[in-house]
């Protein structure tokens, strides 16, 4: 299991990702925060541009990362029932 | 149709100044998102999976086709081209950019709509009947009334801060077509002695523990009824329970303290109320009714329709209903096309819809508790051509009240508190039961489908219902049965283990498969069924248990 680092964007609420460097658009770039999570975290949380941060868990595949819950699955991808406006294909 | 005086324009436009320097000074990190937030949600703005949704208020459900053309300009210019009807008659957007949501209100402001108390613990839009001032059954039209409830409550100072959400819903015929027992206040105006006043529910509602209203009043005269719904609020604002976030709806104070005890605290607190004159001067009332006088009807107007064309007649036979004046009908679009999102219109259809609003139905569109819209006075001789041009933009399903007009919250695929996805098991569903002769043979039948415990798709009160939970992390739905949140109001329930989603529309097929079987006939509607067999056989029929 890996973790993941994830938010919104306080300007236009898209969804982010820690790609190691800074907040990547696409779930593919994510990368394994491990033990640095919770500094991360609370690093996103103090500077006030990202809302809803939290950590999720995922399985490395090689695809890319894979968020346990469906949840995570539907934000990382975009509405299952407009492909059309989808960020990425692939498995929800 | 109401329209703002110089009062309302005025703290509309100044509420639009007012976020926006909140806007501002959010994205220059001068406040917090712990301060910014109470104030974003004042104004309709949520931050839902994948982008900020802002929900628009539709006062009573009823607005112009100018109206109707600004949301698709909106749709298109701020949004991604769409936007979603929703089960309390308004408009949500689900791709709104917070940079941008001050101009986009200022937009909406300049056609008398905004999205105040569209969220917060204060008393939310009234909503209606959609066929109001057109229905046949009707005592008089119900909106100028909850037109007063909309004044009277907007920016209500004592009421902005309540326990918990408010919802008001208000109607004018024994036929319910705005679930009023399932709301915290629930009006019907009603005719005594040849005076109008309303009989008043009070306490329903749905969320993680759904009841029913209670009739604490059977007749309150409407020169009263605002300072009556003031006493209720008092009530409520001083008992309801602020500890605990679930126990916080009026529906648990009146459970709680039981219905015979709150209506004597009401009682006691109108009579200080009443002196106080809180209620509308007698020229406001007539001010407001004037403003919903009937439209000009062309009182020369044919009954008869033409019914060669075989489609147009299955319209006409399931989405079109009568209308008090002869020569017009009332005529429901569907925005339940077969495996489509349930509620969603495109910027294109809601621009059309609005242009014929405008030439054939006196500038008036209505949205329907259960995410369809309405043209509420159409010339019976102008159905066909209001008929061809909906046909020719997808929006003349005719499956009006049938299994295919699922009402689907947004679930998971955009809201932040879902468990699990509804739009696709409605679609699914739906795709199951495309067969028009089999949608009729099996009749009236409200599916209803909500992705979490919230109930915002109303499955308490579903024919059927289908509740979204979590497993693990992964999608499950549960299925319950007999509810409804018509005139007969009562509580779905469930009838057993959860479901996987393919699993779930198979059980609804089973559950409809057994209806067939065991009604007395077609005329024997499910629900009708269901309260007479009760749920032993299609509980038999989806687990296979011996009934
Ligand atoms: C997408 C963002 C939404 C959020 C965050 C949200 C949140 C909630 C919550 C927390 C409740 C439960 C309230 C309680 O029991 O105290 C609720 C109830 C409800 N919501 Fe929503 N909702 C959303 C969307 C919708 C939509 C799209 C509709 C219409 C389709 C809707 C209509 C309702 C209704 C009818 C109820 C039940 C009212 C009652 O409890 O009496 N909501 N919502
Ligand atoms: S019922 Fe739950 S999932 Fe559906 S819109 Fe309401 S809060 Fe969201």
């Amino acid at each position: 299991m890996i973790r993941l680092l994830t938010g919104n964007t306080l300007e236009t609420g898209d969804v982010v990702w820690w790609d190691g460097t800074g907040w990547s658009l696409h779930l593919v770039d994510a990368v394994d925060v491990g033990a640095e999570g919770d500094m991360l975290l609370a690093r996103t949380l103090a500077a006030e541009r990202i809302n809803d941060a939290a950590l999720v868990d995922a399985v490395a595949t090689p695809a890319g990362p894979r968020p346990r819950t469906i949840r995570e699955r539907v934000r990382g991808a975009g509405p299952t029932v407009r492909l059309d406006l989808n960020r990425m294909a692939g498995d929800v | 149709m109401y329209r703002y005086d110089g009062y309302d324009q005025a703290i509309v436009d100044a509420r639009v100044a007012e976020f926006r320097d909140q806007v501002q000074r959010r994205l220059a990190n001068e406040i917090t998102e712990d301060q910014f937030k109470p104030l974003r949600l004042m104004n309709g703005l949520y931050l839902q999976l994948h982008a900020y949704m802002l929900r628009v208020a539709v006062p009573y459900g009823t607005m112009s086709g100018t109206q109707l053309r600004m949301l698709a300009h909106i749709a298109r210019t701020y949004d991604r081209g769409y936007a979603h009807f929703t089960t309390r008659q308004n408009i949500q957007f689900n791709w709104i950019k917070l940079a941008e949501a001050p101009d986009l209100l200022a937009e909406l402001a300049t056609v008398e709509m905004h999205a105040i108390q569209t969220s917060g613990n204060c008393i939310r839009n009234i909503s209606s009947d959609q066929f109001a001032g057109a229905a046949a059954d009707e005592v008089a039209d119900p909106r100028p009334y909850a037109e007063l409830l909309r004044q009277w409550s907007s920016f209500h100072p004592e009421f902005s801060y309540l326990p918990r959400k408010f919802k008001i819903a208000v109607i004018a015929s024994d036929t319910d077509r705005a679930a009023i027992q399932l709301h915290d206040i629930g009006l019907q105006l009603v005719r005594r002695d040849g005076d109008l006043g309303f009989k008043v529910w009070v306490g329903g509602g749905m969320g993680r523990t759904p009841m029913l209203g209670h009739v604490i009043r059977d007749f309150i005269p409407v020169a009263k009824y605002l300072s009556y719904c003031e006493a209720i609020l008092r009530v409520y604002n001083r008992f309801g329970r602020r500890d605990n976030i679930y126990k916080a709806r009026i529906k648990i104070l009146v459970h709680e303290i039981g219905a015979a005890e709150f209506t004597r605290q009401v009682e006691a607190e109108w009579a200080e109320v009443e002196p106080l004159a809180l209620d509308a001067p007698a020229a406001e009332y007539a001010r407001i009714v004037t403003q919903f006088a009937e439209p000009p009807y062309d009182l020369a107007a044919s009954d008869s329709i033409d019914r060669s064309d075989p489609d147009f007649a299955v319209w006409l036979d399931q989405n079109v209903h009568r209308h008090k004046q002869p020569g017009y009908a009332i005529a429901t679009i569907s925005l339940k096309p077969i495996g489509g999102i349930p509620g969603d219109a495109s910027a294109g259809q809601m621009d059309l819809i609005a242009d014929l609003a405008e030439r054939y139905a006196f500038d008036e569109i209505r949205v329907t508790h259960s995410q369809n819209l309405v043209l509420a006075h159409v010339r019976k001789a102008d159905l066909y051509a209001v008929w061809t041009a909906l046909a020719a933009a997808g929006l003349a399903t005719p499956n009006l009240d049938l299994v295919t007009d699922i009402i689907a919250c947004p679930g998971l695929d955009y809201c932040a508190l879902a468990n699990a996805r509804s739009i696709p098991v409605a679609q699914r569903i739906a795709e199951r039961f495309t067969d028009l002769a089999r949608q009729h043979d099996i009749g009236e039948l409200k599916i209803k489908v909500s992705g979490c415990i919230n109930a915002c798709g109303h499955h308490h009160a579903g024919h059927i219902g289908i509740l979204g939970v979590d497993r693990k992390g992964e999608e499950a739905y549960q299925l319950s049965l007999g509810g409804s949140g018509a005139e007969d109001a009562s509580l779905a329930r469930i009838i057993g283990p959860g479901f996987s989603e393919a699993g779930v529309v198979d059980a609804v097929e089973k559950v409809i498969e057994t209806y067939r079987a065991v009604r007395t006939g077609p005329a024997e509607r499910f629900l009708d069924t269901y309260r007479r067999v009760g749920e032993a056989p299609f509980k038999a029929a989806v687990y296979g248990v011996p009934a």
